[in-house]
Parts: C-alpha cells; sequence; structure tokens
C-alpha cells in the first residue's frame, strides 16, 4: 500500500498546478462562459503537445501507457480552477474506441486526439434513459453496407465542439443488455443535427438528432450488439473522473472559505474567530478529505479487471461526491454570506460545477442502489 | 498509487487469521458470536492468550517485549482482532502509559511496570477527568503536595476513570504547582490503587455495564519515583500520549463487524413477507452506511500508508477519530431500527430476541460515548479549526 506519487507524478502534479495558476484562473473560465466554443482550441492543443489527453492511451495511438491514476491527478488540478477544456467529456468518449475499436479505428479517432486536433464526445443519454446505458432507443438498422440512425441523444458534453461523436443506438430488440452498439460518426455527418446548449455550470453541451443518418460498417466499433460492457466502463471511467475534479473543487472552495473566514470581520473580529463557523469548516474539511480518500479509490479501482470490485468503489466514491461536495460547496455558500450567492463571487462557479459533476454518470440514488444491488453487498452473510 | 497489502503483509493477515480461528475458548467464542459484552476477567483471560502468543504489545519496541511488528501488522492485527469480535484489551496499560513509559520513564520505571503490563498481571486505568474539569482539563485539582519525606501527598477526585474498579494502577495528571499557569503546574504521576486513602466508586453507564468510576483520592502517599516525566510537565505527557497509534483511532473493524451484523439482522427479519434486507429502503439505508465506512476506512489507509513509509501525519489523519466514532454510532443506531420491536429488549433478558439481537441495545447506549471520550468531537473541532484551518 503506498499513495505517495512518484518522481513523475509529482513532475506532473506540479507542470498542472503550475498551469492552472498561471494560464487557467478561475477568470478564464468565467470569461469562455459566453463563448459560442467555451473553451480555447490552443489551450486544448498545447494540452495534447504536453500528452496530458494521451496520457492514459496506448503508445501505438500516441499516448503515454500510463494510469488512470495519472489522468487523475491532471483532473484534481484542472477542477481547482473549473478549467472549461474539455478533458472529461472525451476521455469518456474515448473508452468505447478504446475498448471495441479496430487498430485502425483507433489510429484514426484516438491519435488525433491524444495530440489535441480533435475532442471527442459520447451520446449515449436520451429522454427516457435517465442513468442506464442499455435503455436505448435511438436505432441503427442495416443500410446498403452500412447503417441507417434515427433517433435523438441529450445532453452531449461537448457535443456542441466535439469533431468527433460516438453514438449509442439499438441494432436488434431482446433482452436490455445486448442489442446495443456504438459508432464513431464525424460531427460534419449528413442527417446529424447538433443543437448547441449552456449547461448550468458555464460549460456548453448539445442536444442531438439523428435523422436518417448513412454510414458505412466502418463506423461500428466491435461486434454489433455489444456495446453494453464498454459503455459501462465509459460511464465508471466518467464517474471516477467526477470524484477526481469534484475532490479538487471541494478542496479549492474550503481553502477559499478558511481564506475568507480568516479575513472578514463582523462585530469587531475576523469570523473565523466565531465557534460555529470554525466546527462548520471542520465538517467541510472531513467531507474534503473523504472525497479526496475515495477519488484515490476509484482512480485505483476503475481500471480493475474485476467488474465488481470496479463498481463498487466507483459507486462509494461518486456516493461520498455526492453527500461531501454537495455539503462542502453549500456550506461555502453560506459561509460566504450574500456576496457567495452573487455571479461576481467565483464560489458560485464551483457550486455549480459540482451540482454537474453529481449529476453526471450516475446520481447519488443511482449508485447507492447500483452499490446495494452488487453480489459483494451481500456475499458471504449466510457464515 | 497502490492500494494492495503486500505479499508479506497478506501472509500476516493470514497468519492472525488463522491463530484467531483457534484461539478463542469456546466460551468466549460463543459470546464473541453474538457481540456480547465481556466481563473483565474474560477481557484478562483473552489478555493472557495474547500474551502468549506475543501479540498483546504489537506496538511496543522488541527491547521492551514487543514482537517489533511494522505499522502496517499492527494495523493488520488490530484490524483481525476487531473483525473476530474477541473481547477488547483494555488500552490504559498496553497503549496508553505503557508507550509512554517506553518514551519519557526512567529505566527502573519501566523495569517494574512494563513487564506486569505486558503480562496482564497488573491492570492501569486512566485518572484525568474531574467533576469540573472535563473539556477543560488543564482546570483539574486533585493536589499532589511535596511531604519533604521523598513523597507527594494526593488528594482530589478523579471521574470517569474507566475499569477503575478492576484496576491496580492508576496514572493521573495532579496538579504539582498551584500558584503556575493552567497547563504548566500538572505532573504526571502514577498512583497505587490498594494505597490508603483511595476510594474506587463504579458508575452503572446506560448500556448497563458497570465500565467507569468515581476515583478519591484523601491524603494518598505516593513516591516521588512514581513521577513521569520533570515535576510540572506532566502537560507535555499528556500531549505526547495522544499521539501514539493514530492509524487504529477510527476502529474500522469495530465497524466492519458491525455493518456484518446489521446485514444479517436484516436477512433474518421479516416483514410484509419479504426480509428486511430485501426491502429496498432498509438495503439503500445499509449501502449508505458501508459506502460512508468505506469512506473512511479509504482514508485511514491513506493514513495508515503514510505512517508505514515514516511520513508525519497528514490531514486525513486528523478525521479518524471524528468520523469514526460517528460511523460507530450509526451503526449502533441502524441495528437498532432493523430490530423494530425487538430494539425494546434488555441484553439481561436471554432468549427474548435472537442472539444476534441480544447485545444490541446496550451497545447502542454505549456507543454515546465514543464521541466523547478521548476528547470530545467538539475538542477535536476546536483543535482542527486551530492547527490545521488556521482559525482562531
Amino acid at each position: 500500500m503506498n499513495f505517495d506519487l512518484t518522481d513523475e507524478q509529482k513532475l506532473l502534479l506540479d507542470t498542472v498546478a503550475s498551469f492552472v495558476k498561471k494560464q487557467s484562473p478561475v477568470s478564464r473560465h468565467r470569461e469562455l462562459r459566453d463563448d459560442p466554443t467555451g473553451w480555447s482550441r490552443d489551450v486544448w492543443q498545447k494540452m495534447g503537445e504536453y500528452g496530458w489527453l494521451g496520457l492514459a492511451l496506448p503508445e501505438d495511438v500516441g499516448g503515454l501507457g500510463g494510469t488512470f491514476a495519472d489522468v487523475a491527478l491532471i483532473l484534481e488540478q484542472l477542477g481547482t480552477t473549473l478549467t472549461p477544456e474539455p478533458f472529461l467529456p472525451s476521455l469518456v468518449a474515448s473508452i468505447p474506441i478504446l475498448r471495441l475499436g479496430t487498430a485502425e479505428q483507433q489510429q484514426a479517432y484516438l491519435a488525433p486526439f491524444a495530440e489535441g486536433r480533435t475532442s471527442l464526445a459520447l451520446a449515449h443519454a436520451e429522454r427516457n434513459s435517465r442513468f442506464d446505458v442499455s435503455d436505448v432507443e435511438t436505432r441503427a438498422v442495416k443500410s446498403g453496407d452500412g447503417y441507417r440512425l434515427d433517433g435523438s441523444k441529450r445532453w452531449v458534453l461537448n457535443g456542441h465542439a466535439a469533431d468527433t461523436i460516438v453514438v449509442s443506438a439499438r441494432t436488434s430488440d431482446g433482452e436490455n443488455d445486448g442489442g446495443i452498439s456504438v459508432f464513431v460518426l464525424d460531427r460534419d455527418t449528413p442527417g446529424l443535427t447538433i443543437a448547441p446548449v449552456k449547461t448550468m455550470d458555464g460549460h456548453h453541451a448539445a442536444m442531438i438528432t439523428l435523422t436518417g443518418v448513412q454510414i458505412g460498417r466502418d463506423r461500428l466499433l466491435g461486434a454489433e450488439g455489444s456495446a453494453v460492457a464498454a459503455l459501462e466502463e465509459a460511464m465508471d471511467v466518467g464517474a471516477a473522473a467526477a470524484c477526481a475534479e469534484g475532490a479538487g473543487i471541494a478542496r479549492a472552495v474550503l481553502e477559499m472559505t478558511t481564506d475568507y473566514l480568516r479575513t472578514r470581520e463582523q462585530f469587531g473580529v475576523k469570523i473565523g474567530s466565531f465557534q460555529a463557523l470554525q466546527h462548520r469548516a471542520v465538517d467541510m474539511f472531513v467531507e474534503v478529505e473523504l472525497c479526496k480518500s475515495t477519488a484515490i479509490l476509484a482512480a485505483i479501482k476503475v481500471s480493475d479487471a474485476d467488474v465488481v470490485e470496479r463498481k463498487g468503489a466507483v459507486s462509494a466514491a461518486k456516493v461520498q461526491l455526492a453527500v461531501g461536495g454537495r455539503f462542502v460547496t453549500q456550506q461555502a455558500v453560506q459561509l460566504h454570506g450574500g456576496i457567495g450567492v452573487t455571479d461576481e463571487h467565483d464560489v458560485g462557479l464551483y457550486f455549480k460545477r459540482m451540482h454537474v459533476l453529481n449529476s453526471l454518470f450516475g446520481d447519488e440514488e443511482h449508485h447507492v442502489m447500483r452499490y446495494a444491488r452488487l453480489p459483494s453487498f451481500t456475499a458471504g452473510l449466510s457464515s | 498509487m497502490d492500494l494492495s497489502f503486500s505479499p508479506e503483509h497478506l501472509a500476516f493477515r493470514e497468519e492472525v487469521r488463522s491463530f484467531l480461528r483457534t484461539a478463542l475458548p469456546p466460551h468466549l467464542r460463543d459470546k464473541a458470536a453474538v457481540d456480547g459484552n465481556f466481563d473483565h476477567h474474560e477481557i484478562m483471560e483473552w489478555h493472557k492468550i495474547l500474551f502468549a502468543r506475543g501479540w498483546v504489545a504489537p506496538h511496543w519496541p522488541a527491547e521492551h517485549g514487543g514482537p517489533g511488528l511494522d505499522v502496517t501488522r499492527r494495523f493488520i492485527l488490530t484490524e483481525e482482532l476487531e473483525l473476530s469480535g474477541a473481547p477488547t484489551l483494555s488500552v490504559f496499560g498496553l497503549s496508553m502509559v505503557g508507550p509512554l513509559l517506553i518514551q519519557f520513564g526512567t529505566p527502573a520505571q519501566q523495569q517494574r511496570f512494563l513487564p506486569k503490563i505486558s503480562a496482564g498481571d497488573e491492570v492501569w486505568c486512566q485518572g484525568y477527568s474531574e467533576p469540573n474539569a472535563g473539556s477543560d482539563l488543564a482546570s483539574l485539582k486533585t493536589r499532589a503536595e511535596d511531604d519533604g519525606k521523598g513523597n507527594f501527598v494526593v488528594t482530589g477526585q478523579k471521574t470517569w476513570t474507566t475499569y477503575a474498579q478492576y484496576a491496580d494502577w492508576i496514572f493521573c495528571l495532579v496538579r504539582t504547582d498551584p500558584s503556575a499557569k493552567k497547563q504548566s503546574g500538572i505532573s504526571f504521576l502514577l498512583i497505587d490503587l490498594k494505597s490508603p486513602g483511595v476510594t474506587v466508586k463504579p458508575f452503572l453507564t446506560t448500556g448497563g455495564t458497570p465500565a467507569f468510576c468515581e476515583t478519591f483520592f484523601d491524603g494518598v502517599v505516593v513516591p516521588k519515583e512514581n513521577l513521569v516525566g520533570p515535576l510540572n510537565g506532566g502537560w507535555t505527557m499528556a500531549k505526547a500520549l495522544l499521539g501514539h497509534e493514530r492509524t487504529l483511532i477510527a476502529a474500522v473493524g469495530l465497524s466492519s463487524r458491525a455493518i456484518r451484523r446489521i446485514k444479517r439482522i436484516a436477512a433474518a427479519t421479516q416483514a410484509g413477507g419479504e426480509s428486511l434486507l430485501d426491502d429496498p429502503g432498509f438495503r439503500a439505508k445499509i449501502a449508505r452506511l458501508e459506502i460512508k465506512h468505506r469512506a473512511l476506512q479509504m482514508a485511514n489507509y491513506r493514513s495508515l500508508a503514510g505512517a508505514q513509509l515514516g511520513h508525519a501525519p497528514g490531514p486525513e489523519s486528523s478525521i479518524l477519530k471524528i468520523r469514526g466514532s460517528e460511523i460507530l454510532q450509526q451503526t449502533g443506531e441502524l441495528a437498532m431500527e432493523l430490530m423494530g420491536m425487538n430494539s425494546l429488549t434488555w441484553f439481561n433478558d436471554e432468549g427474548t430476541v435472537p442472539a444476534i439481537e441480544q447485545w444490541v441495545p446496550s451497545t447502542f447506549n454505549y456507543l454515546r460515548a465514543t464521541t466523547i471520550y478521548g476528547g470530545s468531537n467538539e475538542i477535536q473541532k476546536n483543535i482542527i479549526a486551530k492547527l490545521i484551518l488556521g482559525l482562531g
């Protein structure tokens, strides 16, 4: 057991920390909120050059062959200043390509992403699917040499800007777990309508409609009807990534709040001298440490070959983020008082982002129930 | 980043488990199976078994009779002992005054006291709190006056002296300089409870067990060689003593065991034709508690990994007592809720409820103490606010 960072990880952490501090303070996210893209392609390309985007990708697609634990270090740092580049959505969309794609497909779609020349999006959510990736109404039927896709997808993170969009669709009826396939589409594919939407945290996404989208067979990832496991893994990678980013956010708002408690004066004294506020800050600190701890747990276990082990750890971490992250950001606003509810103060931006992270890749209730239904939850009870 | 225990540590865990499978005598094993409360003589019986195995004082260095285990092995041993339901040994000698004597005692004190602590021949208790010195410990008033003949004469009253009724010795914080500022006039003194002038009166706890006592000192003569550390240096001693074994304070083994018990109670309790374990509401409630426990366990692993590598305690270490004690209390609450009207039972009424439920109400009551003892959680928060968050 060892959670110390290696020298390489320390170097990576320092580089990212210095980047967010100097080149991506919260003010950058604030400025880009009203930009139609919401992030910078120049910065994205730099992230590719630094090797951050391909960090956990295999070397033959231009990656560095690292682990998700390395990626989590980046996400945590990016979270501290709400860096707006689509790191998380691209990471999630890369998983089906990585797990199901042929060498040619991986080369075609992951190599440009690793270099920062393209960004990715995963279109899986639908009006009635909530968090179930196997509940898919969008259909793909065989047509000519390939497929024709019809349906609609909602809340496609980075869908407004992504060059490559991975879409899930039903290729046959039957049991929920079978019959789901994933296809990889270029954004300019005819019949693909991308309607950009702003999300409440100042990021951007898209609602996507597929109307008679005709694509070749080479756009199918993996064998037809076998995508659910890869999509579930993508959701877990997303959840673990949310936990890492959320841990960074939680730490940042705690610092912001204790700074405020040390400087703000009322009744002629610093408000940090009041015990009610001190204890609240400690309650926040407890949750920050637990969010950090479970983010590490998820970052390590999300790559575990044992799927039950993976799901248990990721769900536990996501529930901790939901409960702890919500508490920390709510109390950060509370302890700032009125200024905390204004748009001009940063604390509200973190509050919003935490809500979004908690709503993505399975919310609190979803993960509590998933955890409770795992075979590990009732294992060994008879003894 | 590595979450797994090394092969050597896994082998050690197996060694502990295989020992535990046979080491508990049948009458203790039966009680452990239902998480009963152990009597003092049962605790001491287990103490001597662990002593014979060499594991009674895992954190003592080899030159003082410890087994020389590293911090991870100590954690594993403690966790497995907690998971097994075996009696919890009294901490006052083994984990408190023992390590303090190893750090600050004279060779004579070490030779006199340590072997008897580890062998279980002398039982210790703690004399810190007083009726008017609880969280504000430094306002304690028990006096120790120099009689000019090589002794202190001790007069005063200590309270919450857990297991004083079974103890042979008490380590006390006493006031040796009444004119000095609060913390600076206090000394750390070892007192033989058989001395004339000592009176011990047990309290019955809300759990129905006689855990703690009031202890009165009326002109008790204590030889000066029983002073540990410098005269008026007692506060430093008390603080040093709090720093020992931070990785064990969350008692994650106890919570793991309690959660397993909760699931077994839920599986065996029927309502509306299904077990409560299959009731979505209760199942979610249990899952939430287990997740909370797992989060703390992970914080504990971080602390442990840091300690194993010789690092100073990280910020995560300071949350272990607060959250660990809260989770323990919540295990008691959830077990009571699952029991429904069976939770009206009392432990001395055998056979009314399934054996696994019999002790739950007593434990549920006594667990309220976990957020109070060892520095109440509110005091812990004061300390974290000041020392870690820089508020004050």
